[in-house]
């Protein structure tokens, strides 16, 4: 297995997926797979390659420093599942 | 701190926040003014909703190689944004858009004062991010409100090596750099409006030790007090770990400011495992050799440099220096006097002393000082040429201070002029004379002290206005 068990809980903890049993099992497996064909990537030499982030020569887009384009608060809050007036509203988060 | 505490040492180091004064976000054109009504400065792409793409703002670049160059750090010949990913109702995309394995500047130093020295403070890195929106938690039990004003601000995370032992040291780098920020014009330094913000890496060790121990991260340290306070309750709690065979725990911790403790925030754990990687949706940054000079054009004179040159070009001591340059406009407000009138120790003692005070009591900054500079000097060129006593200068001070008015019209319409005129002085010179027998036969028999008397009670007579030195004179002669 290319990845364990605990991993794939950790990663789906960190992802706030909820899993069932046979979900960690399945995905545990799928995933192996794909990391086990992806694998085959390393067969190349790549020493000298720069790992690639972006896959065009482009550097420095750039905005000037102007104020534009905000959108009305009734707006902004529309799409909220709650909300009061101002404010989006979400489940208390304590710290 | 106790006897026991002498065999060990802290290490700190801090990670800065600050906010940058750009006048639009980051990735996006909303306004960063802050102040506004919660989620009114939003758009699409701070909002993180689907299909916007974020771009990046010069000015915020500029800023920060500002601050790279003013602290020394190699600007990095190009640098990347990366994807720091965690969940956080104030984080609207699920991920900050920050720098990682590329940051846009790494190793400069800064200049700390230290018993009569100075030590330098080692900078790892600066990198440039967006700020988080704001929770408000008060008001409900059950809910928390979000405001994404502050979402996509531009930040940059100035991070320093653990180059400081005790919390003096963090309190005398943190002013620096926030004087040094604020020199620069590139961030306004308020830490209790959270624009120039401070978490701090903080462990212990025997004295002599060379590893370093855990540490533990110290948040929400909102003034310079507190962060004395919160690195001292932390050291000595970790020393008295270890003390009683424990092992300090690495953690993020908060500072509960009414309580005066620091508590350990277990929620986080898990969430450190950030997941970075390389930001698709933005194209590297190379600041080439000739934008960086570009920017280095915009550099205004800094603390240091203003401070040395004050001292060598105005004669002034090193504590003058050091009061008259802590801030930009002080130290304008300061020049700008000389300009007027050439006296530099005298107008340090009056901007020290009396103009500090007073801009204190009315809690106004120097740039909305009613008095301006040239009035400041032209009062101080009064006592000179024997128009004002210094007395009268401090009444004449205060009216200015309080009216904005110039000192001669003070003068005038308070008829402040001071009293040259020996046959007026000699008038209340003979009247102390005769009101005063006893004091007489005593200085004549060699009490010396007692002329200080007869000069007050003349000044007392000619109500302050007498020129003091003609008093004394006439007073040595008259009473041979």
């Amino acid at each position: 297995m290319k990845i364990t068990r605990k991993e794939v809980e950790h990663v789906a903890k960190l992802a706030r997926l909820a899993l069932r049993e046979e979900e960690v099992e399945r995905l545990t497996r799928q995933l192996s797979d794909i990391l086990t064909y992806v694998e085959k990537l390393n067969e190349l030499d790549t020493r000298d390659v720069e790992p690639t982030s972006h896959v065009l020569p482009v550097r420095n887009v750039l905005r000037e420093d102007e104020v534009c384009g905000s959108i009305d608060r009734g707006k902004a809050l529309v799409n909220a599942p709650d909300r009061t007036e101002e404010f989006f509203r979400v489940p208390r988060v304590i710290e | 701190m106790e006897r026991v505490h002498e065999k060990y040492e802290a290490v700190i180091g801090l990670e800065i926040h600050a906010q940058l004064l750009t006048k639009s976000k980051i990735f996006c054109g909303c306004s960063t003014k802050f102040g506004a009504s919660p989620n009114t400065q939003t758009c699409p792409v701070c909002l993180g909703l689907p299909g916007v793409l974020p771009v990046l703002n010069r000015e915020a670049v500029n800023f920060a190689v500002m601050m790279a160059h003013a602290t020394h750090c190699r600007i990095e010949p190009l640098c990347r944004f990366a994807r720091k990913n965690y969940f956080y109702p104030d984080l609207p995309k699920g991920y900050q858009i920050s720098q990682y394995e590329q940051p846009l500047a790494t190793g400069g130093y800064v200049e700390i004062d230290r018993d009569g020295g100075t030590k330098r403070i080692g900078l790892t890195r600066i990198h440039m991010e967006e700020d988080a929106g704001k929770s408000i938690h008060e008001g409900s039990e059950d809910t928390s409100l979000v405001d994404l004003n502050r979402a996509g601000v531009p930040l940059i995370e100035i991070v320093s090596e653990p180059d400081m032992r005790v919390p003096e040291e963090a309190v005398e780098y943190l002013k620096s750099l926030r004087e040094i920020l604020r020199y620069l014009d590139i961030c306004d330094g308020n830490m209790e409006e959270g624009s120039f913000r401070c978490d701090a890496n903080v462990s212990v060790r025997l004295v002599g030790e060379t590893r370093l121990g855990t540490k533990a991260e110290v948040k929400n340290m909102n003034s310079f007090r507190f962060v004395q306070k919160a690195l001292e309750y932390e050291i000595k709690r970790q020393i008295d770990i270890l003390e009683g065979g424990g092992r300090v725990v690495q953690e993020t911790r908060l500072w509960d400011t009414d309580k005066g403790v620091t508590v350990s925030m277990r929620s986080k754990e898990e969430a450190h495992d950030y997941r970075y990687f390389p930001e698709p949706d933005l194209v590297p940054v190379e600041v080439s050799k000739e934008w960086q000079e570009e920017i280095r054009k915009r550099l205004p004179e800094l603390p240091d440099e203003k401070r040395d040159r004050f001292i060598r070009e105005y004669d002034i001591p090193a504590y003058d220096a050091h009061v008259l340059t802590s801030s930009r406009s002080l130290a304008g407000f300061f020049e700008e006097c000389i300009k007027e009138y050439c006296k530099p120790k005298v107008i340090s003692n009056w901007i020290m002393g009396d103009l500090l005070r007073e801009l204190k009591i009315s809690g106004v900054d120097v740039e909305e000082s009613p008095l301006r500079p040239a009035q400041l000097s032209r009062m101080i060129q009064m006592m000179d040429e024997g128009i004002i006593s210094g007395k009268i200068a401090k009444t004449v001070f205060e009216e200015m201070y309080k009216n904005g008015k110039d000192p001669d019209v003070i003068v005038k319409e308070k008829g402040l002029v001071q009293i040259t005129d020996e046959g007026e002085i000699e008038g209340y010179v003979e009247r102390v004379i005769i009101e005063n027998p006893k004091e007489v036969e005593g200085y004549r028999g060699g009490k010396d002290r007692l002329l200080g008397f007869f000069v007050g009670q003349v000044m007392k007579l000619s109500g302050g206005k007498a020129n003091p030195a003609v008093v004394n004179e006439m007073l040595k002669k008259r009473l041979k």
